[in-house]
């Protein structure tokens, strides 16, 4: 045997076992021993990613729902799912669930389908705390509001408030400086968002909810079109979360430190799945 | 597609990205020129106020300069222009813009002078002219029409590069495509109806300033 065919050979050996332990990486996914969760990476108190921990409403709840579904912790892959990219990351299969302040719309039920609501926010203000010149939705005449360009609370509060002062930017957190600065009066989105910022260590005892909710938005979790089975299971498990006090526990954790309440309807019936 | 063009202004909003990206244009090419003549001035000084000013500007992410322009300056220092946020934030993005793709027509006339060959300089000189009447007479007239294709790479960029002001709110085109993918889903559709949008504005930009680089060209 002369050393060119051994050398053949040993090569021919090392790229079969390479294509094997390939194959069998890609067969885990199939059944729902690891789960693929879409969050929200940049929002503190539902969703935040900080260095390679997760924590947040949205991660409990998720992390919950995994249990469920017979999936631990260590199992559960990450994922960031920005508002814009929900859908596409659903409808190609880039992650199981998302968990993502994810509002239940007749506009996103015809890409995707959705299990819960798990939870019933709605768009507030978020002020200074010494703040006493704004107490509700009625008395923004006047004052400079903060958004996110293109959100719901964005385009709602142009038609709640005729004539609006808002100054959008990227995200949340760039209102947040802003309206420490002292140079925007109100931040104005889901009281979700809202108390998650108020419950931030650096903004303690700064910043305060006002003057209610004036909108509903429903939180579901997004999953495959049309996989009824897992869409059941989710409602199960959101159904049992709420039941044992585990939800209740997640809103306090995570929520609760700015002395949030959740809205009214809270906690909500998840609908059934169809 | 028909009923998200009857729901959404998506003309308007596109006028608000030409609106940009004109006055964009006008205030890049004269702080432009400005800063190309200092970066040539036989002035130490003035040369090193120039090339500062392009290294400086031309490596900082316009999304930073956008950003800072409201959260930092107009906020914080207190220098605002209106009252009105919307107001505010447009002027803002027609500075930011300027003075962010003022380095690149900078570079891109420096890039025309150079096409000029020295003997010109040097006969402008040996025939009396002053540095104000060379640069005037000889060299800048050259050097525009040396320059005419990367000014015209510049303002393909500065159109798509108007994208960026919706971080700070103004009602541009990429502010309304975020609002029709938080109401009506993401998808292909939505995308390429905007990424269409600014092929019809960059690609007759492009092929006339193709055109005018040949016509203009000085025939050496």
């Amino acid at each position: 045997m002369s050393l060119k065919l051994k050398l053949g050979a040993a090569l021919a050996a090392a790229a079969l076992a390479l294509s094997m332990s390939a194959c069998g990486s890609g067969a885990g996914s199939t059944n729902l021993q690891a789960l693929k969760i879409g969050i929200k990476f940049d929002q503190p108190g539902l969703g935040l990613k900080d260095g390679d921990k997760y924590s947040g409403f949205d991660v409990d709840v998720a992390t919950y729902i995994a249990g469920k579904l017979g999936t631990t912790a260590d199992k559960i892959t990450w994922i960031q799912a920005p508002s814009a990219q929900r859908e596409t990351l659903i409808e190609s299969g880039q992650v199981d669930l998302v968990v993502a302040t994810y509002s239940i719309t007749d506009a996103r039920k015809e890409k995707v389908s959705f299990a819960g609501p798990y939870f019933i926010a709605g768009q507030s203000l978020l002020i200074r705390a010494d703040d006493s010149s704004i107490t509700g939705v009625d008395s923004l005449s006047g004052k400079k509001l903060c958004s996110v360009t293109g959100s719901t609370s964005a385009q709602k509060i142009k038609d709640k408030v005729p004539g609006v002062n808002l100054q959008e930017f990227g995200g949340y957190s760039d209102c947040v400086t802003a309206l420490n600065a002292k140079t925007i009066d109100a931040l104005t989105t889901d009281d979700t968002i809202l108390a998650g910022f108020a419950a931030q260590p650096a903004n303690a005892g700064k910043l305060k909810l006002v003057g209610g909710t004036f909108s509903t938005e429903n939180y579901g979790v997004g999953l495959k079109k049309g996989n009824t089975d897992l869409c059941t299971k989710v409602t199960e498990a959101i159904k049992t979360m709420i039941s044992d006090g585990s939800w209740q526990k997640a809103v306090d954790a995570n929520l609760g430190p700015a002395g949030f309440k959740p809205g009214a309807g809270n906690p909500p019936t998840p609908a059934a799945c169809s | 597609m028909g009923a998200i063009f009857a729901k959404y202004d998506i003309f308007g909003a596109f006028l608000v990205t030409i609106e940009l990206a004109v006055l964009s244009a006008i205030g890049a090419l004269l702080i432009g020129t400005v800063v190309a003549i200092l970066r040539m001035s036989p002035v130490p000084v003035l040369q090193l106020v120039g090339t500062s000013y392009v290294n400086l500007v031309r490596n900082t992410p316009l999304t930073v300069l956008m950003v800072s322009s409201i959260l930092g300056v107009s906020f914080i220092l207190g220098l605002s222009w209106s009252d009105n946020a919307k107001t505010n934030a447009f002027i803002w993005a027609v500075i930011v813009l300027s003075v962010y793709h003022a380095a690149f027509v900078c570079e891109a006339l420096r890039s025309g002078v150079n096409t000029i060959p020295a003997g010109q300089a040097e006969a402008a000189r040996s025939i009396g002219l002053t540095f104000q009447q060379s640069l005037t007479e000889v060299i800048l007239p050259q050097a525009f029409r040396g320059a005419i294709a990367p000014l015209g790479s510049t303002l393909i960029a500065l159109i798509k590069n108007t994208t960026v002001v919706a971080v700070i709110g103004v009602s541009d085109a990429a502010n309304l495509m975020a609002v029709i993918i938080e109401n009506e889903t993401g998808g292909v559709l939505v995308f390429g109806i905007f990424a269409l949008g600014f092929v019809i504005l960059t690609l007759p930009v492009g092929v006339w300033f193709t055109s005018l680089s040949r016509r203009l060209a000085v025939k050496r």
